[in-house]
Formats: structure tokens, C-alpha cells, sequence
């Protein structure tokens, strides 16, 4: 097919498919109430403004909360699920128990499911009545509880892009007499976080949406303030918005990624 | 006046139930090329990598310039630093420009000043006419040229011994002589070699003696003239008959 009848093509195709889910929109029977329900434009726009009078919280607003939780968690994620990989593949004695002991930590966090896990963090600390440390917001708790189970994840994706790096390179390095540490840090590290970015930020996409959950514990992000909307308003179509935001966030990260992993699939190809 | 730079004796090695190494002696004196020679899986690269302690002998000692370093107090980072090894396949580090690549065993190892450790990295590789390729990846580099900046590397951090594992083995044909040639100069210049190889020509010409291996056993080690014109063992005869 030429290019100019492929973009036709494609054009068409995705204008019925569009369509087609329109359509279903408008003919169901109950289109027109799922219309006013989620997509109704006024409700859209107050919610994303939010309504002070009304005690309506801006899901906009609501989102910048997200934002900051992802972005602590992310990082704090990095270091420590490279800490845990790090323990895990070192060859001490001094180190056993550790290794013991990270080996158990990402067997368990990757095995409780993640809303538990804030649960017993958000919840369970504060009860703990320790001072400072029980008296952080919710959206702290929320990062520290993602930060426990994703670095799980993390770490086992680390420990991946460790053990993918050729075994020569390893050999390489000690035979020019660099220890152990330098030889990780000058020579496998830097190859191994190479190959792990396009898994590493998978990961941190849901990562991202999983900054929702923490509304559980009552902080009012996005998806909570877009609760509040639909309960107060009795309009679902604060969901959209949030979604709608989501997406925002979310797309360009995956975007990059697979623009990330088409770039090392051709420069393997082109190796090979 | 030669000095032993490298004793090995009696050593062996397992691997589970499977004796790699049986009982190998073998002593290296200084400005000396010992050819290892034998069929692939004899024990030749094992015996290169427990000379540099890449691999720990299962039994036996090695000693580099009269000290044991199987004591377990020795460290096996500075014994590294005296020994150099190259290999098939290489092994630069892709991530890393030719010059960091010969730079990273001088800064990071030696603890040299960057200046002067870039400054012998480029010497070197003027001597083997990459300088201008100092700032490429080695990617960019054909395997002869990757192969030579290899053996650049480990020279950088001025080895007593050289220690070079079929370096030639994963080259095409046309690019095997650039290596070799490179080779040459070393041994000309007095380096202390130890190779794994399978390029008898070479070996005649430029080894000072050549030891065959033969399933972890070293049969017989001779004065190269004197191994391929009259070897005593009937398995160097057979080996040397299928090669040539």
C-alpha cells in the first residue's frame, strides 16, 4: 500500500472506530444518562476548578499532591531498591544475614498487595505514638508505603540488569586489580542501569497511578477530591477529569519509554 | 641473571566431580614467552585464571616473585595489579571511550593523577596507532583494533607478566596478524608472557618454551625448536600432527 493510501486508510479506521463508541454514547438507551453523568462539560470544569463555598476540592489541585508523592517516592525508590540489589548480589560473609534478610524483603513486599501495605503503614505508625514519626500527613505514609513496595520491584529489576551484564566485564575489571566496589561502580553499574530504564520506568508508570490508593488514607489527592465531587454533586464526571489528568502525566512517561526501547532495539539489531 | 616471576606447583582444580586441573607445575622466569598449547577444554584458560586468582586452585600453590598467594591474608586486588590478562573475547568496556578504557585500571587501581594516567594511556596508544580512535567507543573499533587496545589496557598498569587467553582466537583471519605483530614487539622488548594459544606458527617463532596440556596434565614443557621438532610424548606428537 503507498504511504498516501496507508494514512487514508488508518484515517478512516480510526475515525469508525471513534465513532462507533460515540455512537454507542448517544443510541444505548441510557446514553444520554451516562453522558450527563461523566462527561457533562460544567461538572467537568468545577471539578477540576473546585468550589471552595461548596467545600468541593480542586482535582487539579488535587493532582499536584500526586505529584509530589510520585516524585519522593521515585527517588527514594532508586536508592534504596539499588541498596537492596546491591546486598543481595554481594559476596561478604560480614554481609549474610543482609543478604538473608533483602532476599525476604522482596519476597514479601512483592507478595502484599500494595493497598495493605499503606494500610498498615498509614495507619499502623501514627498508632505507634511515637513523636515525629507518627505525626506526618497522610501523603507522607502514602510515600513511605510505596517507596516499601516498589523498591521491592525495583530491586529485582536492578538485580536483572546486574546479572545481564557479561560475566567478562566482571573479569575484565579485576584483572586490572579494581575491587570489588569500584569494579560495580565503574563497570557493571553503568551498564546494568543501561538496559534497566525502559523496565525501571514502567514500573514508576504505575507507580504513578498507584499514588491514587494512598487517598485511602484521606489525602486528598486527585481521585479523592474527585470522590468528594461525585458524592457532594451526585456527577461522576470528576472521574473523567481525573482520569483525563492521569493521562496527562502518564502518557508522555510511556511515550519515552517505548521511544526508549525501539532506540535499544535498533542498536542491538544494528550489533548483532 | 633470570628471576622467577611466576611458580606454579602442583596445582589442581575441580569444578564439582571434574578434575580441570591435575597436578600442573610450571615456573615462569623473567623476559620469558611460555606457549600453553592444547586441544580446547585441556585446562589452558583455567590455568590463566588461576594464576591471577580469577579462579581459586583447589589445591597446590602459586607463587609471584616467591610469595605463596594462596595466604589467605594476601590481597588479591594488589597481586592483580601486577599481572595483566587479556582475553578472547576482549572484554573492553563498552560504556567507556578507548582512552577511559586504558585510563581505568591506571586512575582507579594505581590511584594515579587523571593527567599523567591520560598521558601514558595516549603513549600507548600512539605505539599502536589508535591515538586518533582515543575518544571513539570501542564498538566503533574492528576486532583486531579492540584486540590491541585490550592488551594496551592491561600494559598501562606496567605488569610484571602478561597473561593472554587465545587473544587471537575470535578474530577474523585477516585482522589476526595485527595482534600478532603486537605480540612480537612485547616479547622483543623483554615482556614476560604467558599464552594460551593456537597459533603454532607464532609460537615457534616467538615463544622461549611451550608446554602442552592434555586433559588438566601438563605432558611435556621443552624449548619451542625442541617440542615441534622432537616431542617425547605420544599425544604432543598426535596433537601437533592435526593442527599443522
Amino acid at each position: 500500500m503507498s504511504g498516501r493510501r496507508a494514512i487514508v486508510a488508518s484515517a478512516l479506521s480510526s475515525i469508525a472506530l471513534l465513532g462507533g463508541i460515540v455512537a454507542i454514547l448517544y443510541l444505548a438507551p441510557g446514553g444520554a444518562v451516562v453522558r450527563n453523568a461523566f462527561f457533562d462539560p460544567h461538572s467537568m470544569w468545577q471539578a477540576f476548578v473546585g468550589d471552595p463555598s461548596k467545600g468541593l476540592s480542586s482535582v487539579a489541585k488535587g493532582l499536584l499532591t500526586n505529584a509530589w508523592m510520585f516524585i519522593a517516592a521515585e527517588a527514594l525508590v532508586l536508592i534504596f531498591g539499588l541498596l537492596l540489589a546491591w546486598v543481595r548480589l554481594s559476596h561478604s560473609p560480614v554481609l549474610f544475614p543482609f543478604r538473608v534478610l533483602s532476599t525476604m524483603y522482596t519476597d514479601v513486599f512483592r507478595g502484599i498487595p500494595i493497598l495493605l501495605v499503606i494500610f498498615v503503614v498509614g495507619f499502623g505508625v501514627p498508632a505507634l505514638q511515637l513523636g515525629l514519626i507518627s505525626n506526618q500527613s497522610p501523603a507522607v505514609y502514602g510515600v513511605a508505603a510505596l517507596t516499601i513496595t516498589y523498591s521491592a520491584y525495583v530491586a529485582e529489576v536492578f538485580r536483572a540488569g546486574i546479572y545481564a551484564v557479561p560475566q567478562g566485564q566482571l573479569m575484565a575489571a579485576r584483572s586490572l586489580g579494581l575491587n570489588h566496589p569500584t569494579t560495580m561502580r565503574r563497570v557493571i553499574l553503568p551498564q546494568a542501569v543501561r538496559t534497566v530504564i525502559p523496565p525501571l520506568l514502567n514500573d514508576f508508570i504505575s507507580l504513578q497511578k498507584d499514588t491514587a490508593l494512598v487517598s485511602t488514607l484521606g489525602a486528598i489527592e486527585a481521585t479523592r477530591a474527585a470522590q468528594i465531587y461525585a458524592s457532594t454533586e451526585f456527577n461522576f464526571s470528576s472521574y473523567t477529569v481525573a482520569s483525563l489528568l492521569f493521562l496527562a502525566l502518564t502518557i508522555p512517561l510511556t511515550r519515552f519509554t517505548d521511544r526508549l526501547i525501539a532506540k535499544d532495539r535498533a542498536k542491538r539489531l544494528a550489533s548483532a | 641473571m633470570s628471576t622467577t616471576v611466576l611458580s606454579i606447583e602442583n596445582i589442581t582444580k575441580r569444578f564439582g566431580d571434574q578434575e580441570v586441573l591435575q597436578g600442573v607445575s610450571l615456573e615462569l622466569h623473567s623476559n620469558e614467552v611460555v606457549a600453553l598449547i592444547g586441544h580446547s577444554g585441556s585446562g589452558k584458560s583455567t590455568l590463566l585464571r588461576c594464576a591471577n586468582l580469577l579462579e581459586p586452585v583447589s589445591s597446590g600453590t602459586i607463587s609471584l616473585f616467591g610469595q605463596a598467594l594462596q595466604d589467605p591474608n594476601i590481597d588479591e586486588d594488589a597481586v592483580r595489579r601486577h599481572i595483566g590478562m587479556v582475553f578472547q573475547s576482549y572484554n573492553l568496556f563498552p560504556h567507556l571511550s578507548v582512552l577511559d578504557n586504558v585510563m581505568l585500571g591506571p586512575v582507579y587501581s594505581l590511584k594515579e593523577p587523571k593527567d599523567s594516567a591520560r598521558q601514558r594511556a595516549l603513549e600507548l596508544l600512539e605505539r599502536i596507532g589508535l591515538a586518533s580512535r582515543a575518544e571513539e567507543f570501542p564498538d566503533r573499533l574492528s576486532g583486531g583494533q579492540q584486540q590491541r587496545v585490550a592488551i594496551v589496557r592491561s600494559l598501562a598498569m606496567r605488569p610484571a607478566l602478561l597473561l593472554l587467553d587465545e587473544v587471537t582466537s575470535a578474530l577474523d583471519p585477516t585482522l589476526v596478524g595485527e595482534v600478532l605483530d603486537l605480540l612480537r614487539e612485547l616479547a622483543t622488548a623483554g615482556t614476560t608472557m604467558l599464552i594460551a594459544t593456537h597459533e603454532m606458527g607464532f609460537c615457534r617463532e616467538v615463544a622461549t618454551r611451550v608446554a602442552f596440556l592434555h586433559q588438566g596434565r601438563l605432558l611435556e614443557i621443552a624449548p619451542a625448536k625442541e617440542l615441534f621438532e622432537s616431542p617425547q610424548h605420544e599425544e604432543t606428537k598426535r596433537f601437533l600432527e592435526r593442527v599443522s
